[in-house]
């Protein structure tokens, strides 16, 4: 792949060779394909008649969105995709809030023990949801918050939080301390510096937190799975995972099922790619 | 203490009325579970009828019982598919890659990141299609020619661990490989001009330049990959269940099992504790080299 002239090197480099050129799109083309092909056969199975079996690629005599109106309506997609909405417009809002609250005087206050509360934070970052998921199921059914959202919601919260307080005490710890300085000599409370002076600044990584915090809330499967039994109140992965479970279930619904299950996170990294992508490159996870 | 330094200190606690809300809830859901989840597992409890005391034997099963110790196992192995084959791809698309800034990279970037943005189930379902009998795996090996390779992936008592894991492999490897490619990006181009002044090839100006400067990146992409491996479940569950017999459980699989299905809720919090310990530790291990020059 090294071209026999003296090429310049990264960053600066410009003039790639021809070959060099060519050869690392081909490289990227072949990969992009294997990324592709996946959802191109799902895609191509939620087209095909209904009720027929699983093959490989093949074309659609037909195009026709008859399996996603079944997937909607009879199996209840629908149903399942407002759950999953419900659940993570509750758990959004509420973790930037508690986040960026914490994050704020985590990072810019001096808070007596504050570095023992920052490292309980930091040392949630790891827990896998298969360390808490035991207890909760008794716990909240002993309150009656299994088969509710609320208590969905209030764990997942509890889940993404630790990230959350991390990352936003991170950006606040970075702002530029002669800001809240000088807002304090002039009599600013604690709460008009975190509003008037930090938060405005701080929309890029609110931004990036909010959709990382939906992603995780529409992806999760194994809380979902084990708090809600009720068919009526279970998420879109959750009831896709149910489907797949039936050997009796139809291929070209449940694949047109899939393809609406992805669609929305798909549509949102699409239009705030810029936040997904910096959450993700800069270390952002969750089980 | 004077009455000013009292107020000081009154405005320093009053800043915990911040924290206060986050602390309550993360407490309430994630950390107090947690520690109860370490309770039961030193019991003997079916989730109905009352408990006994087991000590620590619930742990001993973990490490003697075949099947606990097998899921334990299956989960190391997928580190290799989740974590390192994704590492070594990614290093080779930024060898290959990383002298020139390409026009187009920005579409590449969000098409290799998109099976990190996706459901986990709505992966695992594609690949069972995928992988099945009359599917395309199949079906491509009968085109070149391979036709006596075909199998039921899933379903084989040798493959379907490999076949669960290149899933993982399949999800990971853009993250990293977009990861390294960004941060060879940042990278100062005279320490490249350095390393050919020197006379350094392609293969020393990679290994002596290029694989240092990317340390953290590393240690995030082996933080990320590791634990995706460890507590995986939903890839698992929708491709396998854990079959063929037990050839693909995971301990996330097993806990879910033991717990809620088995009555053994005890084991269950056992294994979870064992997981969680031993991701923490994989952690540490991999934040603490990353820090230390090498």
């Amino acid at each position: 792949m090294r071209a026999g002239t003296p090429t310049r090197r990264a960053g600066a480099g410009r003039t790639a060779s021809h070959t060099e050129r060519w050869g690392g799109y081909g490289l990227l083309t072949v990969l992009a394909a294997a990324v592709v092909v996946p959802f191109l056969n799902v895609f191509l199975a939620s087209m095909q008649p209904s009720g027929k079996p699983v093959t490989g690629m093949s074309w659609p005599q037909r195009w026709s969105l008859d399996n996603y109106r079944e997937a909607w309506s009879v199996a209840g997609f629908s149903e399942l995709m407002r759950s999953s909405l419900v659940i993570a417009v509750g758990v959004v809002p509420a973790t930037l809030v508690l986040a960026a609250l914490a994050g704020y005087a985590l990072g810019t206050m001096r808070l007596p023990g504050g570095d023992g509360v920052a490292a309980l934070f930091v040392a949630g970052l790891t827990i896998p949801v298969e360390l808490v998921v035991v207890p909760l199921y008794f716990d909240l059914r002993g309150i009656g918050l299994t088969d509710s959202y609320l208590g969905v919601i209030l764990v997942e919260i509890a889940l993404f939080l630790p990230f959350g307080v991390f990352w936003m005490r991170t950006h606040f710890r970075a702002a530029p301390a002669s800001l809240v300085e000088a807002a304090r000599i002039d009599g600013a409370s604690s709460l008009t510096i975190l509003f008037r002076v930090l938060l405005p600044l701080a929309r890029p990584p609110l931004m990036t937190l909010g959709v990382l915090v939906f992603m995780w809330s529409w992806n999760q499967f194994l809380l979902v799975l084990v708090l809600v039994q009720d068919a009526t109140k279970r998420t879109a992965p959750a009831g896709l995972g149910f489907f797949v479970g039936q050997n009796n279930t139809d291929v070209p619904m449940l694949a047109a099922g899939t393809v609406l299950v992805m669609l929305p996170i798909t549509l949102l990294y699409l239009i705030f790619q810029r936040s997904f992508v910096a959450g993700l490159l800069q270390g952002a996870f969750k089980g | 203490m004077t009455a000013r330094g009292r107020t000081r200190g009154g405005r320093r606690l009053r800043g915990y009325l911040f924290v206060l809300p986050a602390l309550a809830v993360y407490l309430a859901f994630a950390v107090l579970p947690a520690l109860h989840t370490a309770y039961l597992s030193l019991f003997d409890w079916d989730g109905v009828t009352l408990g006994s005391w087991a000590g620590l034997d619930n742990y001993r099963r973990v490490f003697t019982d075949p099947a606990l110790r097998g899921s334990v196992v299956n989960a190391l192995v997928l580190v290799v598919f989740f974590a390192l084959l994704p590492i070594l791809a990614g290093l080779l698309l930024t060898a290959l890659l990383a002298r020139h800034r390409r026009p187009g990279m920005a579409g590449y970037r969000l098409l290799f990141m998109l099976p990190q943005v996706v459901p986990l189930v709505a992966v695992g379902v594609t690949w069972r299609w995928l992988y099945g009998e009359d599917g395309l795996v199949n079906e491509a090996l009968d085109a070149v020619g391979l036709g006596g390779f075909t199998r039921a992936w899933l379903g084989d008592f040798d493959w379907a661990l490999i076949a669960v894991g290149l899933v993982g492999t399949w999800v990971l490897s853009g993250l990293c490989m977009m990861l390294f490619l960004s941060g060879v990006h940042k990278v100062d181009p005279q320490l490249y001009e350095a390393a050919r002044l020197d006379g350094a090839g392609p293969v020393r100006e990679f290994v002596s330049v290029t694989l240092p400067q990317l340390r953290g990146e590393l240690a995030v992409a082996l933080t990320v990959t590791t634990v995706a491996a460890l507590a995986s479940f939903d890839i698992v569950y929708v491709t396998t269940g854990g079959g063929p017999g037990e050839e693909t459980t995971v301990p996330g699989l097993l806990i879910y099992r033991l717990a809620f299905s088995a009555g053994k809720v005890g084991l269950a919090s056992a294994l979870g504790v064992v997981l969680s310990l031993l991701i923490l530790v994989i952690v540490y291990l991999v934040n603490r080299l990353s820090r230390t020059p090498s």
